[in-house]
């Protein structure tokens, strides 16, 4: 039996660490259905991946290696694993609601004519019917829905770092390989140049500043900057993030983003920095340890999440806070 | 070269920048209460704007499609004071709180009628219900190159070309029209639209066409609701915040100066 299918992502040959939350969330589907749990597993060369993620014991892997899943071509991917369902026929099939989710999720839940709910923060099984119910912030976070949808498999897509990962496992979990009949003539969107930016890991950073359409003006950054490096002192990694305003803005690239539609991070300190705290905004860093607002506007919503707060024009308050930092240590 | 003809799907919904007091969660009811003014979807504006960059010299038709229950027209026209060159209402008691799935396959069926069209760009997600489907859904039903995340679009000899948004950066890619493109927000907001531009197409007598069902869609008995089983609020978020008073800027940084030494 294997009616829970996650799909595992692979980061450079190894298995992506994210696959973890998502096994452990499809584990516990499987206890409510009584069924096994597998993974598939696409790209060209999977050996390493496949070997790790059967040491936390799924029941089987489904290894879909063909030369031309290198890199993520999504028409074949989608291909690949429309392919794979049919076959199989899947009860319950989960990603990550990660680029590739985000992508394959609409596009695979179209061509089996099935429903799919995205970025859900939990999943169960209700008893009744047997159906998936799944759970999803609606309204940028304002609500919470869950969702009962007909068809099959049950699509979903989850949300990182909802789920507790997965602990390595005792089993003998099957591999099966499965070529997928894909050829060139299938692709539709042609890559022309991957091009490589400094992206900035927003989730490793132990202390995230950021900065909102209160910075006036793109230089309001290089401020940011200055206390990031002052703080980088004490504190391990420090970044800088920032609302979508800035990116709208043009001050900032997206990878700086939090939120929603940017980075979902919980770092040990969140340094919010004229930004209003619109629920978008919110989803994305209010389980920071800790949270400190500079606000000129006592009724910003951000100081309602906040741990600590200054209400003050921040081109007043940071060039001084720098100057204290540097008198402390 | 012949006229480049692009379709813009736009949504209209409750402002979802809202200020937090001004939502609740009608349990009972199942609905998110937002007491606040309709608005385009945000990313449909850049969807809108990314369609009037690709036109800016070229001959040219953009046509804004919006389906609802109800649609406001006074909303939607923003759409065309900004340069948009039609609009068309697809209104309909049964295309109320639809499932994303069958959005898409309304959304494909008024297309098909349209008929001729070179692109259809989407918003990469709705602010409402943010579920981020409708547009890859409706380029598979209308079996169209579907790309997502655009930050850039540009169009070469017949080709669609697209920076899309990838976790390493971005990748350049480039599809045969008629495509489907999902708009991000860094393409760009929306220009700026004058007053006088703006109430000009309020007041203008401009009809608005209106198609319903019938007009373009023969399926209705397709059409499922969003299956919602339950809707609650979220958990509180609110934390004790401690202001940090103080008589100039100086204090106030001495003060949290220490709470950040105290944190280390
Ligand atoms: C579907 C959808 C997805 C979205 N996704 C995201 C997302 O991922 N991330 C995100 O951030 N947003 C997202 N948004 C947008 C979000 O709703 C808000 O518009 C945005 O977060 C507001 O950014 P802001 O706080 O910087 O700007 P504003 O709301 O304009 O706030 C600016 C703040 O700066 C303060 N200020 C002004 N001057 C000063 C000064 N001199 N000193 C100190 N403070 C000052 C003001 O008091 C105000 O509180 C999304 C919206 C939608 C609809
Ligand atoms: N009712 C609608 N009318 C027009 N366009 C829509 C509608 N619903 C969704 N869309 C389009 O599909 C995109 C994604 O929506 P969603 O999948 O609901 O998040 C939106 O940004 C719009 O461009």
């Amino acid at each position: 039996m294997n009616d829970v299918l996650i799909l595992g992502e692979v980061k450079e040959g190894s298995l992506d660490m994210k696959t973890l939350e998502l096994l452990g969330a499809g584990r516990k589907l499987c206890g409510d259905l009584g069924s096994g749990l597998s993974v598939v597993l696409m790209g060209d060369e999977l050996s390493k991946a496949v070997d790790q993620v059967i040491s936390y014991g799924p029941d089987k892997v489904y290894k879909l290696e063909h030369p031309l899943l290198r890199g993520f071509k999504t028409d074949l991917w989608v291909e690949s694993l429309e392919q794979l369902c049919r076959q199989i026929n899947p009860k319950v099939f989960l990603m990550g609601h990660s680029f590739i989710g985000m992508e394959l999720g609409p596009r695979l839940a179209c061509r089996l004519n099935t429903r799919l709910t995205t970025d859900c923060i939990d999943i169960s099984i209700d008893p009744e019917d047997g159906v998936l119910l799944r759970t999803k912030p609606v309204s940028g976070g304002n609500a919470i829905s869950v969702f009962k949808c007909p068809g099959e498999p049950q699509l979903a897509t989850m949300r990182g770092k909802v789920f507790k990962p997965a602990e390595p496992a005792e089993g003998n979990g099957e591999i099966v390989d499965m070529v997928p009949e894909i050829d060139e003539s299938m692709i539709r969107v042609e890559s022309m140049e991957v091009v490589k930016e400094e992206i900035v890991a927003l989730d490793k950073a132990d202390v995230v500043v950021s900065g909102g359409a209160g910075l006036g003006e793109e230089d309001g950054f290089e401020m940011l900057d200055g206390l990031a490096k002052a703080l980088s002192k004490s504190f391990g990694n420090v970044m800088i993030g920032c609302s979508r305003v800035a990116v709208d803005k043009g001050w900032i690239s997206s990878d700086h983003q939090v939120g929603l539609t940017g980075t979902i991070i919980s770092p040990d300190i969140y340094v919010a920095v004229g930004i209003s705290g619109a629920i978008q905004h919110l989803v994305g860093m209010v389980n920071s340890k800790k949270i400190i607002a500079i606000n000129n506007d006592p009724g910003c919503n951000m100081f309602k999440v906040a741990d600590y707060g200054v209400v003050e024009d921040f081109e007043e308050i940071i060039p001084a806070l720098i100057k204290k930092l540097e008198e402390l240590s | 070269m012949k006229e480049l003809r692009i379709i813009v799907c736009a949504k209209e919904i409750p402002d979802p920048e809202a200020p937090l007091s001004d939502v609740s969660v009608d349990a009972e009811k199942m609905e998110v209460i937002v007491d606040a003014p309709q608005v385009i979807s945000p990313f449909d504006e850049n969807a809108l704007e990314a369609a009037l960059r690709i036109t800016e010299d070229m001959d040219s038709k953009i046509t804004v499609l919006s389906m609802g229950k109800k649609v406001s027209d006074t909303v939607l026209r923003k759409t065309l004071a900004a340069g948009a060159d039609e609009l068309i209402l697809l209104e309909d008691e049964a295309f109320e709180k639809l499932d994303s799935h069958s959005i898409a396959s309304v959304l494909a069926e008024a297309i098909k009628k349209i008929g001729e069209y070179d692109l259809v760009l989407t918003g990469r997600q709705a602010g409402d219900w943010d579920s981020g489907q409708v547009g890859l859904l409706l380029g598979e039903m209308l079996a169209l190159p579907c790309i997502s995340l655009a930050r850039e679009i540009t169009i070469e000899d017949g080709n669609v070309m697209v920076k899309k948004s990838i976790p390493e950066g971005y990748e350049l890619v480039k599809a045969r029209m008629p495509a489907l493109v999902t708009v991000s927000n860094e393409v760009g907001e929306l220009r700026y639209i004058s007053r006088t531009k703006m109430l000009k197409m309020m007041r203008g007598a401009r009809s608005i066409p209106s198609w319903n069902r019938e007009d373009f869609f023969s399926a209705p008995e397709e059409l499922l609701k969003m299956g919602i089983f339950e809707l609650s609020s979220p958990p509180d978020m609110g934390r004790d915040c401690q202001i940090l008073e103080g008589a100039t800027p100086d204090e106030q940084a001495g003060k949290l100066a220490a709470v950040f030494k105290a944190l280390r």
